[in-house]
């Protein structure tokens, strides 16, 4: 029997090409994941444990507060640290945030990249951990050294003046050398600004201390041993770790990090691979009826119907096998091609060499393998139930049509069920029905495709209609074709529709959150500039002053964030002005009024926090703060939720003692009475053209917050695209057994009169309706489940409704056709080029 | 012929040629391995007269009628099919001259399983975009004995019953000529007697042109004219043949041993 299924292979190459195709895909799909995922891990292990290779031990500050620094480095500690035995060398740095203005003004490097560290020049004067490229280091108050891109971005020379921003008002500092550096943050689209320890110091707020003191030990020096001794001279509070926990920690992490990513595109793997088997199932159930005659050869010389299902299996094995091979090896070139990629999208993957690990290979082929001979299985048992008699029968007759009752009674309870859990599901107001939720669309995406062949027929009658009004007896022909064998059709649609409708209800799912999103911030935000810093240190309550006094500006309102604890749970306070929320915030009142809110005495409360801690007007509210302190004022006032506003608002005389350094998050602006226009430029021409200010209309937050959803979506796209391409191949496959399938019919065709592009048009018209009709099944289904899981959100996300983008959705509908002619190009030619007289005489 | 000519009349006076081949080669191959298929054939077939072309395998009388069709290229010679010469039209001209002056019936599989009886019969017109004589088209299934079988499928009706339709089809768009193929080839002798008769029944009363490729005597008697292939040459005709006349005829072939009728529809199924 192996015998068989293997001539069986060969004999039938090229009719098993665009399955072997869709398998290879999909195992390509889970093998370049695999591999990517192992190599980028293990590039970044290598990279990390040679940036650690001279770490012997590397100590931290401990937490800061207001009582001042427990655990603070400083010169003493450096030193007395050097005197240990078995130190080489200790590097003490100050690291933190520095905004440096490019040639606009704009800040340089990424909001989130923008790093500041000390230059620590060794005994050769250079710093080994930032190789200089032109110039010197930093080694006075005035002077900044840059890494080689950032100099770029900012236009300036060794020798000419950098505009930098730490927290306060600009700077000017001379740039006196380039350096190459390694840090991540950099590689990632940051920039990197260097000065000498004083100054860094200095610009950091941090007097007389180091961030963090990196210990290089002299050789054969236990680490242990070594990050005990510096234990024991360490101020309570700071921390040492060796190099080898701190490798371990970092690995840990990076494993974590790379098994998320891993698990999130294997998911999409396994999606196409789903789709992958419409299409073996498909394959392998013509090949069985194309081979009826040969199968009851073999029975009626002996064979059991046992061995024809093992025949029929292996075949499908060995085709998995072949396919999923190929496959692994463009996963190969997936893995290899996909990092470069990602890094010319802005991502910093280390360098590194393909890891393929013996379980990647195995578990690749193994998945094509179970896959095919999965998807062969039914195909495989309708083989053996082909009767010996059937090899005796004179004509070819198309096998009688298995009545479709029972799997349209299935499909019809499956779907029923689906669409009852679904809109049971909508009764759901909060994200507890999830589980429910996925079995509902489950069970509703798995019953529509086991009813998929009962609503065919009325579809392709329908778009039938309209193909014979536009094409005549090509249509009529096109849709007979389509209604002929509904299961055919129906699987390779689909295979179409599983992609769609995730599609779809991702689309609209996101869609309508991005509407919710962008009405909560119209109804809780009423400002129309906000003023925020791209960094982490906030802005000084100066530029809020600065503001309000700048011609245009109706109110300025700055807004800073304190944590506080109430009964052990952390909740955070707002300091604003209370008086004058109500002119930037669409704050509505639910008892009380904000301008009483005033000094230390008295807050207002946000009401799901006033219901949540039982609290109400009149009642005091206990606030541990993290520097130890305590206080207890008075609530006067509950305001409805709102987004911008946190649980608690205050003056800032009860919350500023509480800061460790007085900062605005940010300052809400309004514009007085036609004044909005051109005011950002005025704002930030007030603010001395500080790089480190940002300066937000309503458009670009919500802009942004758009931004956002859609890379999300798009990446979902690119993923779900595979599955989408899978199954068109699925429809080409489906197309070019069925020219094969046909090629008598299509010889008769064309003697008696229809033209070579008559023949074509056939062909592609069966096409589009298998696609549409795919379309338009998960375009549907997509939206269902995107409308009865989005109920869930209702109490989270209350501004959430269904917004369908009819753009969009027509956009996908309309692809179908192409597609389907697209799919169609190839077996169309094949159909139109048959030579007519061997297609008359054809077996 | 003009399509419009009422049916009842004689479309063209018998005698007038409906197709005619003059020196027609057809080679394959090339050096050591050239075959002649066809060697300089020269034939004519009169309008409302059945002929039937015998000859033992090989004796290249389906290539005749192929490339007398259309449905394949000829080496040398010429072919006309009424007053057009086909080695003069390209591929989109010959689909349309067949499908609107020739008719086709093969030995099998000649309908489309997905359509009815009648939509495959005016499947022709349907391609052409014309509409059916429904006077002809009645007159056609009428004699055909296809009444009432109208809307059945083919793999409702009997082998039979299935030729009898490709007869009709290709007989409704009023052709020049009618090919066929084996017609008989698949059916038992009762049914295949039954199509005979019907096909010369077409040419009687309807004054169509058919001819018919065989190799059984007894089909080849039911023609007005038989015309003898032997080595891709005409050899003989006959007028008004009998089934023995053409069994003699036959008989005198080198190796020629034509098959009785019942022994064609064993061994000639697809």
């Amino acid at each position: 029997m192996l015998r068989t299924a293997l001539r069986n292979l060969l004999a039938h190459k090229t009719r098993l090409l665009m399955t072997a195709l869709a398998v290879l895909l999909g195992t390509a799909f889970v093998s370049g994941t695999l591999v990517f995922s192992d190599s980028v891990g293990s590039a970044f292990r290598n990279k990390m444990a040679k940036s650690l290779d001279d770490v012997a031990v590397s100590v931290t500050p401990g937490p800061r507060s207001a009582k001042g620094h427990a655990g603070a480095l400083d010169d003493r500690l450096v030193e007395r640290i050097r005197a240990l035995p078995g130190v080489a060398s200790v590097r003490p740095s100050v690291d933190g945030t520095v905004t440096v203005a490019d040639r606009k003004g704009n800040p340089a490097g990424s909001e989130w990249g923008s790093a500041g560290a000390n230059y620590v020049p060794g005994k050769d004067g250079k710093d080994s951990r930032y190789p200089l490229v032109q110039g010197r280091g930093p080694a006075a108050d005035g002077e900044i050294a840059l890494d080689v891109r950032t100099a770029g971005k900012t236009g300036a020379k060794v020798g000419d003046t950098v505009r930098l921003a730490v927290d306060g008002p600009v700077m000017t500092k001379k740039l006196v050398g380039t350096v190459k550096t390694d840090d991540p943050r950099v590689g990632a689209g940051g920039s990197l600004a260097l000065f000498d320890t004083p100054t860094a110091r200095k610009l950091f707020g941090k007097p007389g201390e180091f961030t963090e003191l990196v210990i290089a030990a002299t050789p054969g020096t236990d680490q242990k041993a070594l990050t005990g001794a510096v234990r024991g001279i360490l101020p309570d509070g700071a921390e040492a770790q060796s190099g080898a926990d701190l490798a371990a920690a970092q690995s840990t992490m990076i494993d974590h990090q790379t098994k998320s990513i891993r698990t999130t595109f294997l998911v999409f793997a396994g999606i196409s691979l789903f789709v992958g088997v419409f299409i073996i199932a498909n394959t392998f159930t013509m090949l069985v009826s194309q081979r009826s005659r040969e199968i009851a050869l073999l029975r009626a010389v002996g064979a059991s119907r046992r061995q024809v299902v093992r025949s029929v299996l292996i075949e499908a094995g060995l085709l998995g096998l072949a396919a999923s091979a190929a496959g692994f090896v463009l996963g190969l070139g997936i893995a290899a091609g996909l990092r470069p990629a990602l890094n010319a999208t802005g991502a910093s993957l280390p360098d590194g060499p393909l890891v393929i690990a013996p379980t990647a290979v195995l578990s690749s082929l193994a998945v094509g393998v179970l896959v095919t001979a999965l998807a062969a299985w039914l195909p495989s048992r309708r083989a053996a139930r082909i009767a010996p008699v059937e090899a005796l029968a004179a004509v070819d007759q198309a096998p009688a049509a298995r009545g479709l009752v029972v799997r349209n009674t299935i499909g019809g309870v499956l779907t029923a069920l689906g669409v009852a859990v679904m809109l049971y599901v909508t009764g759901y107001r909060d994200t507890s029905g999830v589980g429910l939720a996925m079995t509902g669309s489950v069970l509703t995406l798995t019953g529509v495709i086991v009813l998929a062949p009962l609503l065919s027929r009325p579809f392709v009658l329908l778009a039938g209609k309209a193909g014979v009004r536009l094409f005549g007896v090509d249509g009529k022909l096109a849709r007979e074709n389509a209604l002929r064998n509904p299961r055919r059709t129906a699987a390779t649609a689909s295979a179409l529709m599983i992609g769609l409708t995730l599609i779809t209800g991702l689309t609209v799912g996101a869609v309508s959150a991005g509407h919710g999103m962008d009405k909560l911030g119209r109804q809780d935000l009423t400002a129309d500039y906000k003023v925020s810093s791209t960094g982490f240190h906030g802005l000084s309550p100066e530029v809020a002053k600065t503001l309000a006094a700048q011609p245009g500006v109706a109110a300025a309102v700055p807004l800073r964030t304190v944590g506080f604890e109430r009964d052990g749970a952390p909740a955070l306070a707002l300091g604003t002005r209370p008086g004058a929320v109500g002119e930037v915030t669409g704050v509505r009142m639910v008892s009380g009024s904000l301008s009483d809110v005033r000094g230390t005495g008295s807050v207002a409360v946000a009401e799901p926090y006033a219901k949540l801690k039982g609290i109400g007007p009149g009642d005091r509210l206990p606030m541990d703060f993290y520097d130890g302190k305590k206080a207890a004022p008075r609530v006067v006032a509950i305001y409805a939720d709102n987004d911008v506003l946190a649980d608690v608002l205050a003056d800032p005389a009860l919350l500023d003692p509480h800061m460790e350094k007085v900062a605005d998050d940010q300052v809400l602006v309004k514009a007085a009475p036609g004044q909005a226009a051109g005011l950002p430029e005025k704002i930030k021409e007030s603010l001395g053209r500080n790089p480190a200010v940002k300066v937000e209309s309503q458009e670009d937050m919500r802009r942004a917050a758009a931004g956002n959803i859609d890379s999300v979506l798009y990446l979902m796209y690119g993923l779900l695209g595979m599955a989408v391409v899978i199954a068109v191949i699925g429809v080409v496959n489906t197309l070019a057994m069925s020219v094969f399938e046909r090629t008598r019919e299509i010889g008769m065709l064309r003697a008696i009169g229809l033209a070579r592009t008559g023949v074509k048009r056939m062909v592609r018209l069966e096409s589009v309706m298998i696609a549409m009709f795919g379309a338009v099944l998960g375009v549907g289904v997509g939206i269902f489940l995107a409308w009865s899981a989005g109920h869930m959100l209702r109490s989270s996300f209350p501004q959430y409704e269904l917004v369908l983008p009819w753009g969009r959705l027509a956009l996908f509908l309309l692809i179908a056709p192409v597609v389907g002619v697209l799919a169609a190009l190839w077996p169309a030619r094949r159909a139109a080029r048959l030579n007519m007289l061997e297609a008359i005489g054809a077996q | 012929m003009s399509p419009t000519a009422p049916y009842a009349a004689p479309l063209a006076p018998v005698g007038a040629v409906a197709a005619r081949a003059t020196d027609l080669s057809k080679v394959y191959g090339r050096g050591e391995t050239r075959v002649a298929a066809l060697d300089s054939v020269s034939v004519e077939f009169r309008r409302a007269q059945f002929t039937a072309i015998m000859g033992p395998s090989g004796s290249g009388k389906s290539t005749l009628m192929h490339c007398m069709a259309g449905l394949d290229s000829i080496s040398s010679g010429s072919t006309r099919i009424g007053d057009v010469e086909l080695g003069s039209l390209g591929d989109r001209q010959l689909t349309k001259l067949r499908r609107d002056r020739i008719g086709f019936v093969f030995q099998a599989f000649n309908l489309l399983p997905t359509l009815s009886a009648l939509e495959n019969i005016t499947l022709p017109l349907d391609i052409a975009g014309r509409k059916p004589d429904p006077a002809w088209l009645q007159q056609i299934v009428a004699t055909l004995g296809l009444s009432g079988r109208l809307a059945h499928r083919p793999s409702q009706l009997s082998g039979g019953q299935q030729q009898r339709v490709a007869v009709a089809r290709a007989l409704t768009s009023r052709p020049e000529i009618v090919f066929a193929d084996e017609p008989t080839g698949n059916l038992d002798s009762r049914s295949g007697a039954e199509l005979l008769g019907f096909l010369h029944e077409s040419v009687r009363a309807l004054q169509q042109t058919i001819v018919m490729v065989t190799h059984d005597p007894v089909a080849a008697s039911y023609a007005d004219r038989v015309v003898f292939l032997a080595d891709g040459r005409i050899v003989d005709e006959m007028y008004e043949p009998t089934a023995d006349a053409v069994l003699d005829r036959m008989r005198r072939f080198p190796g020629g041993n034509p098959r009785t009728p019942a022994s064609d529809t064993q061994g000639r199924t697809s």
